[in-house]
């Protein structure tokens, strides 16, 4: 397969020292594997993720989004813009929707642009890393590249809600999306396909602001992982992946629990599987440390 | 005048007519058929924490119950889930229009003033757009000092396990306090976003005319 | 009887042959069942087979048939011999496919096999070949009663299929109800607005039509014969009477709006502004007459906000009012919100529902209204409270659990009030108590009959509790319980103009098939094409007058000298006359108390000492019949020892098959027959209902035989009992082994 190249969007939670710092480690490896070059948007700025809405209005947000497809065209024209954030992959797309199907909001959009000396003339499309993995590449491609399968491993697919709705992975429902389940089983670990807290919602931003009620749900995620029998759960969003990793502490607190189950990216299981070290997995990202990948991670590569 | 009292005025017995001209996607709510869907979707909603679930709000909204609309901390509660957009039988973008009446309650000034999601939501934005990108420490750290220093202290230290977690695993980064990331354009991107508010302020007074 | 001949063929194909021993039961049939004639034939079914019972019957002089091989119900192309009479022994379904193929059932199934030949050859002999009906009547003209939607479409509909129609109005003009629109719910893409209601285009349709005879200001006064033969009288506004011949009628009368003046609560009747959707309707073709502003009835100011109550008098628990509903009006009230809407959007409308039922395209057309600005209000009303030139409406808001919910100030308020069928008289009233002295009295307004009916049972058809009248919901909805003559429209059960028209086309049809049968001499529905008929034995009659009474269909009539007098053309061939008869001399054909009894009779009983006992089924042919054969085809298993004889309704059924049985030392019976009650699914409408009156007497007799009251049983079973039939039937088999063997047996 021929290189792949598209337009990359970061987001702010994969920057150095940033709460989602490991997932984008992972990505580079797993990138590097797989023949896909990214190239970082040139100062690309927030999404504005769904959170800001309050003092945000509508065309503020639109434009903060604009502004990003703007410089991907000004620097990389005609080329797809990858995001791995599953918030800012789906504030994109809104924005492209939006201005899609309303000229006002579009001739607005240009208006508002022009004061940063930026224009769009033709709508880039906005895709997360898992749909360029899954719909670009493949499985089968995909699973070429294994080459330390993580036997034995039983891992809890953990989809959460926002690469899942209103948008989505193409083919997938939105009550029982397979295609976390489906990775599992490519890099060779064993899927949870019943695992009934696959689409819950985390609590998002409720986290920081109102804790009490995002940890009850971050509670039955976890429990239900526990309850089939997961080492630990995978996720493809940053906001999944802090939210059900930082607060299990807290969570025992509130709740007498006992947990204690690492959360990964795809990306980085991917990474151990390929043959990577547990650097390049960024596994030392992990707060509840993921002993049994880094033991993998640690065994000689079959080959 | 106020910005609450001159909406007030203009909509006095149409609540519906002034939620459609002034909430983003506000047009959808008459649409609503009452199913209750969305209700049994909500994530917040099972965990007991919502005063009015969407369907309810929505109710309210057609029955003219303007100051309880507006004044609930229902909206704010929403995690953006996605769930009841994808299950409304009536295809309402349910998610938009609780953003939407959330920022238009917060606009007009009757929003809950201590609300956390309210004030994490505004935190998040000027966070975002001062310098173009966010900064996560400044960002938690405003948040628990909402209430006040000492209030601040209690939750900072309620949350000190997490954010050394975090710290250990290189995702927090204390240096950031002084600095950190950020756009370069800066200033491009503020005179922006000045347009944009500006284009959208005019546009919702138009319609409040007319 | 002159010379009768029976042949019996045992068939050994579908795996007869390896199954049982057709020798063996050629010989019972020669040896038991007595017949002069009895072959085998490897594959009786196909042409071969077929010939041979032909020739047969051609150069043998057979005139009775008996067939033993698969279910009555299978193969009934191939055996039919229209000049014969024919008996099948179900050897294939009710017997080698409920049982196991092993070694040690072959006993027990070979026994039911030849006591089935033996059943066959006995019923046979009891049998004659239905001749048909002889007092048939030609006529092919369609009476249709009623000129709304439902008459209209109807008389069009049988106009066009080439039958000439009478029509006949009792007002001064067409359309009925829906001739008082202003608009009609839409039925066409996109189901957005209110659109014509089309009943002028019908009505010139009508008047345009050489084969259609109009009578307007025109009622029934008499009806009188049978399909195909009915004499009507038409009494016309000018006094005169004129005279019809009909082959069949539709009666489509429609409903009256239930009264809104019963609902004071709700204003009616209390104030000129409250009206009901009707009196809406009028508002508006008066608006649209003028300048298109609906007014304000008490003064006249254009309406500036209008609150619909729905389900005003319906759907009501208290029994007070309706107790249904009426289906259209959560549309129509949809539809008159949107008179307002279209004209002003300004005009506040609020629909206030407990639960909106607008199916189908009905969605659109709600969602329609959503879009134009209708408000839809979840709850229910309490209370309407008028004062001034507006009203108050309080209600229940239950979504926000609101019980003191109000609107004021609204200008109108339209009560969404049901259908009330217009049935004519409820023939199965009981008499009015006659009043009390002293007291009030009633000023009860007395229905009018429609039909006039000269039928003994009275001179409408039947009614449902309601008051719509009676037909077999699920399999025959329009027919009545008055052959050849059918119900559509509304006064059937609550319906909007869509589904009124595609009943009168429906009814049209049975209507046109009723009267073509009825020349023919044949049967209508269920039986339909049968040419058997109730014959009665006058010399025995007693004049005990049970026959008329019980006829499900109003066929007997009585003569001046009190006898039964047989309309065949009216008849539905169900039997219940002649399982109600104390003296049995009332009888079919090809099916008898004794083509019946002489089976009970012919089965071999094993003494009790074999610990085989016999069961006997008298399972309804429509229902319990078909599941038993079902049964067979799933090859679900059920007790050897049971012997199924099909009954024409639970209703023919006559006492003394289950005396006789009692008698000849079967150990139990079970009767197997449709539900009965307000939700019955009997065919024959209230067959299996009478059947089981008269089996709960069946108790006097087993007290007198000094039997347990175990050993009848009544079981109410559908055609989808495929699976539970069996196991009922287990159970009892093993029930009758506790309760030990029939002391009967032997005798
Ligand atoms: S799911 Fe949609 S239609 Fe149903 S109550 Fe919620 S918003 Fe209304
Ligand atoms: S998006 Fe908001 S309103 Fe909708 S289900 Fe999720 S939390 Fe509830
Ligand atoms: S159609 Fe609607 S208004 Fe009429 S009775 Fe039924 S639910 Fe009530
Ligand atoms: S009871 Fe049945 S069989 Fe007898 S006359 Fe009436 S319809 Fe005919
Ligand atoms: S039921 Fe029998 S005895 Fe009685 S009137 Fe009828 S035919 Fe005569």
């Amino acid at each position: 397969m021929a290189t792949k190249e598209y337009a990359f969007y970061p987001g702010c939670s994969s920057q150095k020292g940033a709460s989602a710092s490991n997932y984008l480690t992972s990505v580079e490896a797993m990138c590097k594997t797989l023949d896909v070059k990214l190239t970082e948007i040139p100062d690309w700025n927030c999404c504005g993720a769904s959170i800001g809405y309050a003092e945000a209005g509508e065309l503020p947000r639109h434009v903060l989004n604009a502004r990003n497809f703007a410089l991907s065209e000004q620097h990389m024209p005609g080329k797809e813009i990858v995001a791995t954030c599953a918030a800012c992959w789906l504030g994109a797309r809104e924005t492209r929707e939006r201005l899609t199907h309303s000229e006002t909001l579009m001739a607005d959009t240009r208006e508002a642009l022009k004061e940063a000396g930026l224009t769009i003339n033709e709508m880039p499309n906005i895709r997360h890393m898992v749909e360029v993995l899954i719909e670009d590449l493949g499985f089968d491609e995909m699973k070429k590249h294994v080459v330390r399968p993580l036997e034995g491993v039983k891992i809890a697919g953990y989809v959460g809600c926002q690469t899942n709705r209103p948008f989505g992975v193409d083919g997938e429902s939105f009550e029982n999306p397979q295609y976390l389940d489906k990775m599992v089983e490519m890099v060779g670990a064993e899927p949870i396909p019943d695992y009934e807290q696959k689409v819950t919602c985390c609590g998002g931003a409720l986290a920081f602001s109102e804790p009490e009620k995002a940890q009850a749900q971050i509670k039955d995620i976890v429990e239900s992982a526990y309850d089939h029998g997961a080492e630990m759960i995978v996720t493809p969003c940053p906001l999944c992946q802090a939210n059900v990793e930082i607060y299990q502490g807290q969570v025992n607190k509130r709740y007498g629990t006992k947990f204690d189950i690492p959360v990964m990216y795809y990306s980085q299981l991917m990474v151990v599987a390929y043959g990577g070290d547990a650097k390049a997995a960024g596994l030392n990202g992990q707060v509840i440390k993921a002993r049994r990948l880094e033991e993998i991670a640690a065994k000689p590569v079959k080959r | 005048m106020s910005a609450n009292t001159a909406v007030a005025e203009k909509y006095r017995n149409n609540f519906l007519k002034e939620i459609e001209e002034q909430v983003e996607m506000g047009d959808w709510v008459k649409m609503c058929m009452q199913c209750g869907v969305c209700s049994g979707s909500c994530p917040t909603n099972f965990q007991s924490a919502w005063d009015h679930p969407p369907q309810e709000l929505f109710m309210m909204i057609r029955a003219g119950k303007r100051e309880e609309v507006l004044t609930s901390s229902s909206m704010w509660n929403c995690t953006s889930c996605y769930n009841c957009i994808v299950r409304c039988p009536r295809k309402i973008p349910i998610t938009h229009i609780m953003h939407g009446l959330a920022e238009y309650a917060h606009r007009i000034g009757m929003a809950p003033k201590m609300q956390a999601t309210r004030f994490f939501s505004g935190l998040f934005w000027k966070n975002a757009t001062h310098t173009g990108r966010v900064n996560e420490l400044k960002l938690s750290l405003g948040l628990y000092f909402k209430d006040g220093f000492v209030q601040g202290v209690k939750n900072g230290m309620a949350m000190q396990s997490v954010a050394l977690g975090l710290v250990k695993a290189g995702r927090l980064n204390v240096l950031e306090l002084f600095g950190g990331h950020k756009c370069k354009d800066q200033k491009g991107i503020h005179a922006m976003l000045a347009k944009a508010y500006e284009i959208e302020r005019v546009r919702k007074a138009a319609k409040m005319a007319g | 009887m002159a010379d009768i001949k029976v042949a019996a063929y045992i068939c050994k194909g579908c795996g007869l042959g390896e199954r049982l021993d057709a020798d063996a039961l050629v010989k019972i049939a020669q040896k038991d069942g007595k017949v002069p004639m009895a072959k085998t034939h490897d594959f009786l079914c196909n042409a071969d087979g077929v010939a041979m019972i032909k020739n047969d019957i051609a150069n043998e002089g057979v005139t009775h048939v008996m067939i033993g091989a698969c279910s009555r119900r299978a193969k009934t192309e191939a055996f039919h011999f229209p000049e014969n009479a024919v008996a099948r022994a179900n050897l294939r379904e009710g017997v080698i496919w409920i049982r196991p193929d092993t070694d040690e059932a072959r006993e027990t199934t070979q026994e039911m096999a030849e006591d089935y030949i033996r059943m066959g050859c006995a019923e046979v002999k009891a049998m004659t070949a239905p001749e048909g009906n002889p007092n048939t009547g030609g006529s092919k003209t369609l009476l249709v009663v009623g000129g709304g939607i439902t008459g209209m479409t109807t008389a069009i509909e049988a106009s066009k299929t080439g039958y000439s129609v009478v029509l006949v109005e009792k007002s001064g003009e067409l359309g009925g109800w829906a001739g008082k629109l202003y608009k009609r719910v839409p039925v066409h893409e996109p189901y957005k607005s209110p659109a014509d209601t089309g009943v002028a285009d019908l009505a010139s349709q009508i008047l345009a039509d050489g084969n259609i005879k109009l009578y307007l200001n025109a009622t029934i006064a008499k009806t009188d014969g049978s399909p195909g033969k009915f004499v009507v009288s038409i009494a016309t506004e000018s006094g005169a009477t004129h005279t019809e011949d009909i082959g069949a009628i539709v009666q489509a009368t429609g409903f009256t709006p239930y009264d809104m003046n019963k609902l004071p609560e709700l204003g009616g009747g209390k104030s000129a502004n409250v009206v009901d959707q009707a009196g809406l309707e009028a508002l508006a073709i008066d608006a649209a007459s003028k300048d298109g502003v609906i007014r304000r009835p008490s003064d006249g100011q254009p309406v500036k906000s209008v609150v619909f109550v729905q389900c005003a008098g319906q759907r009501d628990p208290t029994g007070k009012h309706l107790s249904f509903c009426s289906g259209h009006c959560c549309n129509t009230s949809i539809k008159q919100a949107m008179y307002f809407k279209d004209a002003n959007p300004d005009v506040d409308t609020t629909i206030i529902y407990s639960d909106l039922r607008t199916p189908g395209n009905g969605e659109d057309f709600y969602r329609s209204a959503q879009e134009k600005g209708v408000i839809f209000t979840k709850g229910t009303v309490a209370e309407v409270v008028p004062t001034g030139n507006t009203s108050t409406v309080k209600f229940n808001d239950l979504i926000l659990g609101d019980a003191d919910a109000s609107i004021v100030d609204a200008d109108l308020v339209v009560l969404a009030t049901g259908q009330v069928p217009n049935s004519g008289v409820n023939i199965d009233a009981p008499a009015a108590a006659p009043a009390e002295a002293g007291a009030e009295p009633k000023v009860e307004i007395k229905p009018i009959s429609i039909l006039n009916l000269n039928y003994r049972q009275g001179p409408d058809v039947p009614h449902l509790k309601q008051g719509f009248t009676d037909s077999h919901f699920i399999c025959f909805p329009y027919e009545t319980r008055r052959t050849g003559i059918y119900t559509a429209g509304p006064v059937r059960r609550p319906m909007d103009i869509p589904q009124a028209r595609e009943d009168a086309t429906g009814a049209a049809l049975k209507a046109i098939q009723a009267l073509e049968n009825a020349e023919l001499g044949r049967a209508a529905h269920p039986r339909s094409g049968d040419l058997s008929f109730p014959k009665v034995r006058l010399e025995g009659c007693t004049q005990c007058k049970r026959c008329t009474v019980e006829c499900p269909f109003g066929a007997i009539d009585e003569d001046v000298k009190g006898f039964p007098l047989f309309n065949e053309s009216r008849c539905r061939r169900c039997g219940t006359c002649m399982g109600a008869c104390p003296v049995r001399v009332i009888s079919f054909e090809n099916y008898s108390v004794n083509t019946v009894g002489a089976q009970i009779k012919a089965v071999d009983i094993p003494d009790e000492f074999s610990e085989k006992p016999r069961i006997l089924i008298l399972a309804c042919e429509n229902d319990a019949y078909p599941a038993l054969d079902m049964a067979g085809m799933n090859r679900i298993e059920y007790s050897a020892y049971v012997r199924t004889i099909p009954v024409r309704c639970l209703g023919s059924v006559n006492t003394i098959w289950i005396t006789d049985a009692l008698n000849a030392g079967y150990d139990g019976v079970m009767m197997m027959g449709c539900k009965s009650g307000d939700e019955y699914q009997c065919h024959f409408v209230k067959g299996s209902e009478l059947g089981r009156v008269r089996l709960s007497k069946i108790d006097d007799t087993l007290k007198t035989l000094n039997l347990e009251s175990e050993r009848v049983r009544d079981l109410e079973v559908a055609i989808t009992d495929i699976q539970r039939l069996p196991e009922m039937i287990n159970k009892y088999a093993a029930e009758l082994v506790a309760v030990g063997p029939s002391p009967f047996k032997g005798f």
